[in-house]
């Protein structure tokens, strides 16, 4: 989560060769968003701490020996930072290459986009390339763990634990390119401190955590997001005021969500305003109704 | 907090295990914030319940995850985390033989070739014991290594070096015994790792061969704590130029000033402050530390208290890689012996001041020797590098300002404080004051550690150890471990220093001097440090957790390959190698390529000089 640390104090440096200014405490991923450089991210979210694991966001920084990451880097007064250098570039593509010739990225979407824009070529590595590739995990009603789509941002781990539903049901556990995210011991959900808020779902990036009505429309061929609309509403249950946004289909309710700049929320949910939905699509509810 | 826990029971062992550490199970007993704040009791906790089963079981895990309101996939994560604990059941005995690079120098293929015949595929138990593959176990100088633990009420972890199929027989074979401590005849052969001893020269090695190590009047008689004296009529600040003055730098590998960090520990207004040395010595190769903890354990106590008193530390630690059990045994001792001579504790000396140090055991993660992973190892987190900046001069252990350095660099500190930091720089050259310890192992007459100046060229030191074994021809050194180059034999006048070493680009990293004759295949060598890196890689960031497979998958196929696809291979190791280089978040990855690169510009096994 990124706090203003705003003291009126300016740092003043170089992006790309453009002189511009920051307040102490920004980040180089705040500065290159607000001058409107297109920094890639992938484990990066407003809302959580950054972990700067991806390495996705590497900008090179005069007078380092490695290139940094934008997203947790705080700035510096003189910083001389280059975003497009071939340095940078060689660096972005081959960590999009390594996670898509390792992970089922197709669901993706901003990857994807940024993968094209980096010319990124999974291929390279062979057909033998080690890869992730696993059954997908489906252990109760409500959500589907498809780990062959996780890039190990972390950010669900993070949602579950402190940053946000301090649950902690899941972590990374192994090592090296065996880590992935468990429950302890591998035990199903319905066995783990799992509370079905479904922020990790809110937060994961890939698709590798869906709502199972998502998974299951994916499956039959009907989900289609050019045929849906988002509704912003209240919930209703207690009085914190959670603002909703309902994904409908064909005027079914499909999923919720919660918008990520919600003060209130900042798109994250309990178990009710979440799934608290499925009464709505029951057409008869009462016998002279 | 409102955990949900694991509803399986420990065992009674398991049980007494914890407790024996944490004290009895009270039902309303230590909780909430004090319970948290015990985290850092995590790993030593999960050691004791490996040291009396054998492994970690769900029901185990559980019971320390109710004693530490750890979440227990948290938990989980952490003890999935080392090679040494695992969660599934492992025999009370295990034998892990090394087929790290000096001991594949050794014949170590053909020892685990004749161990698998014997008793069956790695990790299958075989009557209450298992033999496992390792990386390497810091006993290079007496390839081929092999260590054996045994869990029970007197756990045990020793050398079996060198190891041969009778000594690994004798140790599987007969658990009983060898868990009882009766194993004579299995454990390290000493003198030979100290082909120098007594030699009049040395300065960080003079006090080793010469008795008891643990003798503490002995180590006093010899001048010890002398060094510690001397400090207190210096002072801090005092304390503080002469580390400044002597030139210092970190013998741990990334060659930092020691001086410059002390100062900005010292300076930092944040308390508490920490003390901690790094004697995670993992590098494949490396041995010099596990030799100065058991041969001069009070050098490093003495040095450590220094540390504290210059940068205002009450608590300092000591993080011994899990396989050191006799380095481990010996810290312990000596630090329970420099306590009841207060050395340590409330008023060290008498001179005011108060500094304790508790051991710390690694767990078998290479990466837990990058001082931000060792710090979270012993908070109780997984041993995952954290980015820096901060660096750990303002946010280290715990989040406090922390001095964190290599066991050899603090032995260094006594005879700087001792004979004044100018004396100590005008030894050596210019850029690289003090001598150096190399660790040589691989094929030469002597292996074993030796004490140079540095500036001494590579020559020389490998002509002090016999040169190449049987007089045959050398065929290359690995300098620097896994993290290091290769240097031919055309290279060998390049003298030990920083820049020496840079000129052949290579780098002298933590001490790490293997030799190789014509005997040895290169390639294989070369794909068992992509497999090392693959292996200890701890998979946070990207860069490094699949870059190192692709390393290794890379050099398979070039093993392989035949004329245009030899480049094809070498070009794409080389852009993975600059990504790790320039991406990943830590040393382990930013070097994980630099001998697999070295091989390929050096080594004629590679490209245009392989035969075809």
């Amino acid at each position: 989560m990124s706090i203003s640390l705003d003291t009126g104090v300016r740092f003043s440096l170089e992006i790309d060769g453009v002189a511009t200014t920051a307040p102490a405490g920004a980040t180089i991923l705040d500065v290159c968003r607000a001058v409107g450089v297109d920094t890639p991210t992938l484990c990066y979210l407003e809302t959580l701490t950054p972990v700067n694991v991806c390495r996705v966001c590497v900008v090179e920084l005069e007078g380092a020996r490695t290139l940094v990451p934008a997203c947790s880097r705080v700035v510096e007064d003189g910083m001389k930072i280059r975003t497009d250098s071939e340095r940078v570039r060689a660096s972005r593509r081959m960590v999009l290459e390594f996670l898509a010739s390792s992970v089922d990225v197709s669901l993706a979407d901003d990857m994807q986009r940024q993968m094209k824009r980096y010319g990124a070529k999974p291929e390279r590595f062979g057909a033998e390339a080690r890869t992730v590739r696993q059954p997908v995990k489906v252990d109760n009603e409500l959500y589907v763990r498809d780990y062959s789509k996780c890039i190990l941002c972390y950010k669900c781990v993070e949602a579950c634990g402190s940053d946000a539903q301090n649950t902690f049901a899941i972590a990374t556990a192994g090592r090296g390119f065996d880590a992935h995210i468990s429950t302890e011991f591998n035990v199903g959900l319905p066995d783990s401190a799992c509370v079905y808020c479904g922020n990790c779902i809110g937060v994961c990036p890939t698709g590798a955590l869906m709502f199972v009505s998502e998974h299951e429309m994916r499956e039959a061929g009907t989900w289609d997001e050019a045929r849906q609309t988002k509704t912003d509403t209240i919930c209703g249950y207690c009085g914190v005021g959670c603002t909703l946004t309902v994904h409908a289909q064909d005027n079914e309710i499909v999923k919720v969500s919660s918008p990520a700049d919600h003060d209130v929320t900042h798109g994250h949910l309990c178990i009710k305003g979440r799934f608290g939905w499925k009464f709505v699509g029951v057409k008869k509810r009462r016998s002279d109704g | 907090m409102d955990l949900h826990h694991l509803t399986d029971e420990p065992t009674a062992e398991e049980r007494a295990a914890v407790d024996a550490l944490l004290g009895p199970y009270l039902e309303n007993g230590v909780s909430g914030r004090e319970a948290r704040s015990q985290r850092h009791l995590l790993l030593p906790a999960l050691h004791a319940v490996a040291d009396r089963v054998g492994w970690v079981s769900r029901g185990a895990l559980g019971y320390i995850c109710r004693r530490l309101t750890v979440p227990p996939a948290d938990a989980f994560g952490v003890v999935s985390f080392y090679d040494l604990l695992s969660t599934e059941p492992l025999p009370p005995l295990t034998v892990r033989i090394c087929d790290d690079v000096a001991c594949m120098a050794a014949g170590c293929d053909a020892l685990i070739g004749d161990v698998e015949k014997r008793f069956g595929p790695e990790g299958a138990s075989n009557s209450g014991a298992a033999w496992l593959r390792s990386p390497c176990l810091g006993l290079c100088e007496q390839a081929p290594a092999a260590l054996l633990t045994s869990a029970g009420v007197k756990p045990r972890v020793a050398a079996l070096a060198p190891a041969a199929l009778a000594s690994i027989e004798a140790a599987l074979a007969n658990s009983a015994e060898a868990a009882l401590g009766n194993s004579a005849g299995i454990d390290v052969d000493e003198p030979c790792s100290l082909p120098q001893a007594g030699e009049p020269q040395l300065r960080l090695l003079r006090r080793i061969g010469r008795g008891d190590p643990l003798d503490l009047d002995a180590y006093r008689g010899a001048g010890g704590y002398g060094a510690l004296s001397r400090a207190f009529d210096l002072g801090p600040d005092g304390v503080i130029r002469e580390i400044l003055a002597s030139k210092l730098i970190g013998r741990g590998g990334a060659a930092f000033p020691t001086g410059r960090k002390w100062e900005a520990v010292a300076r930092e207004p944040e308390h508490p402050h920490y003390v901690v040395c790094n004697a995670d010595e993992s590098e494949p190769g490396t041995f010099k530390d596990r030799v100065l903890m058991e041969e001069d354990p009070f050098a490093v106590i003495e040095a450590m208290t220094i540390a504290a008193f210059a940068v205002g530390s009450e608590q300092g630690y000591i993080y011994i890689r899990g396989e050191y059990g006799r380095a481990r045994e010996r810290i312990v001792a000596a630090i329970a012996a420099a306590r009841a001579a207060g050395l340590l504790g409330a008023d060290v000396m008498k001179r005011g001041l108060r500094f304790d140090i508790e051991v710390r055991r690694g767990a078998g993660a290479y990466i837990c020797g990058e001082e931000t992973a060792l710090f979270n190892s012993i908070e109780g987190f997984r041993g995952e590098p954290r980015n820096k900046p901060p660096f750990p001069v303002r946010k280290g252990l715990f989040g406090k300002p922390t001095v964190v350095n290599n066991v050899e660099t603090l032995v260094n500190v006594l005879d700087i404080v001792t004979n004044g930091g100018a004396t100590y720089a005008a030894i050596g050259t210019p850029d690289a004051a003090g001598t150096k310890l190399f660790c040589v192992s691989g094929h030469v007459a002597q292996p074993g550690l030796y004490e140079v100046t540095f500036g001494t060229t590579l020559r020389a030191l490998l002509d002090r150890a016999g040169g190449v074994r049987g007089g045959a021809a050398l065929q290359a050194v690995l300098v620097g471990g896994a993290a290091g180059a290769f240097v031919l034999p055309d290279e060998l006048d390049a003298p030990l220093t920083f820049a020496g070493m840079r000129e052949v680009k290579a780098a002298l990293g933590s001490g790490v001097v293997i030799v190789f004759d014509q005997s040895v295949d290169l390639a294989a060598i070369v794909r068992r440090i992509a497999r090392f890196f693959r292996h200890e890689s701890c998979g946070q960031c990207v860069p490094c957790r699949i870059g190192t497979v692709r390393q290794e998958e890379s050099l398979d196929r070039l093993a392989l390959a035949h004329g245009a696809g030899v480049d094809d291979e070498m070009r794409l190791l080389h852009e993975i190698g600059q990504v790790m280089r320039d991406a990943s978040i830590c040393g382990l990855g930013q070097t994980a390529s630099s001998a697999v690169e070295s091989a390929l510009a050096k080594l004629p096994v590679f490209g245009a000089g392989r035969s075809a």
